[in-house]
């Protein structure tokens, strides 16, 4: 049975922690293992799936993300099993999104067929650059060529919605290598429905963050990085593109469903590893340890946080700032019942007045981040917290 | 009590010759305690002084030895510091022993400071007898040693006894050179009191603990006694002397006795270290020689990294002089700083050691303002003021001349590095005034340097000129007249009182250029592009910019990555808001105190 859209909705994140190696600025829960845990693994993890279900008593689901590590390293009928039970468990929405995260390298024509015929309808490629040498200083497993093959299988395997991930800041990276990735990627054909475009985060506990403490990672300075960042925009926009987010770009209607639902406070259920959720205004994580996991995927999730009103009212204002539409007034005041400007006006207005925040009318009252309030979002989303 | 009986004494030595721990075998060997509850060093019981292996704060401990001659002994030992900033609290010390135990490490031999105790105690009139530690190291010269004291000293050493206090060698032997060769106290129990405060400690339940060496006289519970310099009376609550680490009463104290007085005193000022207590009723006719009010030769404010935490460093400061008689501090306000304190200190280490222990005692995060020596300007109108705040400094115009304080320096150092020494003494405008050579190969350098070129870094480079092996003492020698001028920073172009200094006008341009370059590590981008200027008079003499914030963003933000990237913002937010606000410019706490440290790239 299908829903009707607009009734309550909620997402699914399902989270495959294994990858053929670690890249070296990945600070994500993700290892190298072999098929016999795999095997475990999703078998664990239909278990929890069949769990939230159940407790969830069948909920609609408007978007399905399978992420990881690297999910396409599974063989296919892992997948499909996954699907399955979700399918199962699950109510799915008319339309519903659902995506799987690949690598380019460990997919083939079989995979692409069989994610397709288990209701995938989205694919995310990590390529990150279009320089086989830049590829390489980040760690990663493949070539540009490697992607451009995957990417056509997944093509003419049927896929019309394919978001690809780029990533500027790499070490020794230039504005022009740059903008010769983008431009590739955007030159593709059919070009990618979507691109993630984002500066390099060097965390603490990678190689990278090794390094940087070493003094040995040369990365590009603040000025190039906001040059890079700019010039995205603008290129991606000479092919269709519109940003909707801090660093997600799409063709129009094809932005993310399930991470537009993440900042828009969409409740969503996880299963997996380490994997996080989000409901009745409760921040949830799993086990981040293998085997706790394996021996009682149904334990259920740690609590984090508790979101009282004045928290949701602030994640409502620095997760929807993020999106380049910002938040709406008559949203906020929809959802806690007091005007926007009542609670924030003081802030919203001095960082109107520094043009960091700007306001429209038309269709609705909206508050959004300026072009300047972008580069300096962190400054602005403070004031909110 | 039989006098005769009794050893006043204390141990001097230079710093990390060995004088806590032959003091600790003393104890231990008197058999006070046993080896089990010993601790490493009895005498040093503040964590901070175990860590830093120096004693602070002068101590006294009774203990009672059986010597050869088959009667019991008292011996009361007083610990006293080692540093040279400690000279008062050395020399209050030293006016209660009779005699001393001077320990020279074996290796190392006399030292600057070595000198300078061993002087004092003789300027005390007590006997001095010397013994040699660390005689089990393999680069142990007993004999050059004991030659050494004797030519530079000037006292005899042949017999001195060889010891090891690390491993308990000869310690018999140093406790009956204490019975024979120090002096029994002299005094009659029946003249009117008379007692020296050497210490005193304040203890939440007793008040006041005053530390005393009764001269003449006796004190007992119920005498009312009076103190002569503050002219503070009360009555006495309970007499005691000091067992390790612990308070033990007793009935009376009388002509001879080291101990202590309790006389539900509440603030320490009314019993001022170097003053004499006397018995109200029946005083005596003269205070005992030696006593002055401890002058602070060091200066800064501290402030409370928290503005709101005020109340609560005022609290600590005061706690703190009830045991440091010569901590100075008053209420001053700093444009960038808030409220705050002006402290007085002996010296640098002293400095050093409050602020640390305002930290860890008193869990006080603090600001320190750059340290500054007593100026004395000499203003047209005729009248003379000492300037300890940088910030207070009258208008160019209404200023005669200005001068500083210039100390005596001895810098002991072998001849390796005399050149480089006298390179660094000449750079901080010394005046060269002799050099000996004590024996082969070391050789002693005597500058006079104004005392503002060694409160900042003049350790350090002293320290990294001779591989650490240049031993360094200096006391005031008085003021001379110096072309002085002030410092001045501005931040976004607001003048930042908190880092104004008074500096000689030769290095006026390489320290405000100094003092730029760090700051503008230390200063955060912000939205605006920030100006940080050192002006002197008015006039720019060295400028930097910090570039405005171009980016502030957090490229990622999924499902799995809120709550830790709320918790990053937070972090941002909580460390914007421990930062100074000076004007529109957030200054960090750590740029007021960075500034104390500019590198002297030698």
């Amino acid at each position: 049975m299908h829903l009707q859209k607009g009734m309550t909705m909620a997402e699914l994140y399902i989270h495959i922690p294994f990858c053929v190696r670690k890249c070296l600025y990945c600070d994500f829960l993700s290892f190298p293992a072999g098929d016999d845990v795999k095997e475990k693994y999703v078998e664990a993890l239909c278990e929890e799936i069949m769990c939230i279900g159940e407790e969830r008593c069948r909920a609609s689901l408007s978007s399905v993300f399978i992420g990881g590590g690297t999910p396409s390293i599974l063989p296919a009928e892992n997948i499909e099993r996954i699907m399955k039970c979700v399918k199962d468990c699950f109510m799915m929405d008319e339309d519903a999104e659902i995506t799987i995260e690949c690598n380019p390298g460990t997919v083939d024509e079989d995979k692409f067929r069989r994610y397709r015929e288990c209701g995938i309808n989205r694919i995310s490629f990590g390529l990150q650059s279009a320089d086989d040498e830049e590829l390489k200083r980040l760690g990663r497993i493949h070539t540009y060529s490697d992607f451009e093959t995957g990417y056509k299988i997944a093509v003419s395997a049927g896929f019309t919605n394919i978001n690809v991930d780029l990533m500027s800041d790499i070490p020794g990276q230039t504005v022009s290598s740059w903008e010769k990735t983008i431009r590739t990627v955007c030159m593709l054909d059919p070009a990618p429905a979507h691109i993630s475009a984002y500066s390099l985060i060097v965390e603490e506990e990678t190689p990278f963050g090794e390094m940087q403490k070493e003094g040995k990672l040369d990365i590009p300075d603040e000025d190039t990085d906001r040059e890079m960042y700019h010039m995205t925009s603008k290129v991606l926009s000479e092919y269709g593109y519109s940003r909707y987010e801090i660093s997600n770009y799409a063709k129009p209607g094809f932005e993310c469903r399930h991470n537009t639902g993440y900042w828009t406070g969409v409740p969503y259920y996880a299963a997996g590893l380490d994997a996080s959720s989000y409901y009745d205004h409760c921040r949830y994580m799993n086990t981040d340890d293998m085997d706790s996991y394996m021996r009682e995927p149904a334990a259920g999730p740690f609590l984090i946080e508790k979101l009282g009103t004045e928290e949701l009212m602030s994640e409502f204002m620095i997760l929807g700032l993020r999106m380049i539409r910002g938040v709406s007034r008559e949203e906020f005041k929809k959802r806690f019942s007091v005007e926007l400007d009542e609670v924030y006006g003081d802030r919203i207005r001095k960082f109107i007045s520094e043009g960091l925040l700007e306001e429209s009318v038309m269709p609705d009252s909206r508050i959004f981040l300026t072009e300047r309030g972008l580069d300096l979002a962190n400054h602005v989303m403070q004031a909110f917290i | 009590m039989d006098k005769s009986l009794i050893r006043n004494f204390c141990i001097v030595a230079h710093i990390d010759h060995g004088k806590s721990t032959l003091a600790d075998r003393i104890i231990e060997k008197t058999g006070l305690l046993t080896a089990r509850e010993m601790q490493e060093q009895v005498l040093d019981n503040m964590d901070l002084e175990r860590e830093r292996g120096i004693t602070i704060k002068s101590q006294a401990v009774r203990t009672v030895y059986k010597a050869a001659d088959g009667k019991e002994y008292i011996f009361n030992l007083i610990d006293t510091p080692g540093h040279v900033d400690f000279n008062y609290e050395v020399s209050r010390s030293l006016a209660a022993c009779d005699g001393a135990i001077l320990v020279v490490d074996a290796a190392q031999g006399v030292e600057a400071q070595t000198l300078a105790n061993v002087y004092l105690a003789l300027d005390h009139n007590l006997d001095v007898f010397p013994v040699i530690n660390k005689i089990d190291l393999p680069s142990a010269e007993p004999q050059r040693v004991k030659d050494e004291i004797e030519d530079v000293i000037g006292i005899e050493a042949q017999d001195a006894p060889l010891i090891s206090a690390k491993n308990g060698i000869g310690i018999d032997e140093v406790l009956e050179a204490v019975v024979n060769r120090i002096p029994a106290p002299s005094g009659d129990e029946n003249a009117p009191l008379s007692a020296l405060i050497f210490d005193s400690l304040y203890d939440s339940y007793k008040g006041v603990i005053v530390f005393v060496r009764v001269m003449n006289g006796t004190v007992k519970k119920g005498t009312r006694i009076k103190m002569m310099a503050t002219g503070a009376s009360e009555e006495v609550v309970e007499v005691g002397y000091f067992g390790a680490g612990r308070f033990i009463p007793c009935d009376e104290l009388s002509a001879g006795m080291v101990g202590y007085i309790t006389a539900s005193i509440k603030t320490l000022s009314e019993t001022e270290v170097g003053d004499t207590v006397t018995d109200a009723d029946n005083p005596c006719s003269e205070p005992l020689p030696g006593y002055k009010k401890v002058q602070p030769v060091v200066y800064c404010g501290v402030y409370p990294a928290d503005s709101a935490k005020y109340e609560d460093l005022k609290e600590a400061l005061e706690k703190l002089q009830l045991n440091d008689a010569s901590l100075f501090y008053e209420p001053e306000t700093s444009l960038a700083l808030g409220f705050g304190f002006r402290c007085g200190f002996l010296g640098l280490l002293h400095l050093d050691i409050i602020q640390e222990r305002l930290e860890r005692e008193y869990d006080l995060d603090l600001v320190t303002t750059a340290p500054s020596v007593v100026y004395k300007i000499y203003k047209t109108d005729g009248s003379v003021i000492d300037l300890t705040n940088p910030s207070n400094l009258p208008d160019p115009s209404e200023i005669e001349h200005m001068e500083e304080p210039i100390v005596n320096a001895e810098i002991m150092v072998t001849k390796d590095f005399v050149g480089s020494i006298m390179e660094l003494c000449q750079q901080r405008r010394g005046r060269y005034i002799s050099m000996e050579y004590i024996e082969a190969g070391r050789a002693l350098i005597k500058y006079e340097l104004p005392l503002n070129e060694i409160i900042y870094d003049f350790f350090d480079a002293l320290k990294s000129r001779s591989r650490g092996y240049a031993s360094f003492d200096y006391d005031l020698k008085g003021y001379e007249k110096s072309t002085l001028v002030k410092l001045d920073i501005l931040i976004n172009k607001e003048q930042v009182d908190a880092l104004s200094f008074i500096v000689h006008s030769d290095s006026a341009y390489e320290r405000g250029r100094k003092m730029c370059e760090k700051l503008k590590d230390e200063i955060p981008r912000h939205l605006f592009e920030i100006p940080i200027q050192a002006c002197v008079g008015g006039r720019v003499i060295a400028r930097e910019t910090v570039k405005a914030m171009r980016k502030d963003v957090l490229a990622k933000c999924y499902g799995g990555d809120i709550t830790r990237k709320k918790k990053l913002l937070e972090k941002q937010k909580e460390g914007k808001k421990r930062m100074r606000q000076v004007g529109s410019v957030e200054i960090p706490q750590s740029a007021f105190m960075s500034v104390l440290k500019l590198d002297d790239d030698n």
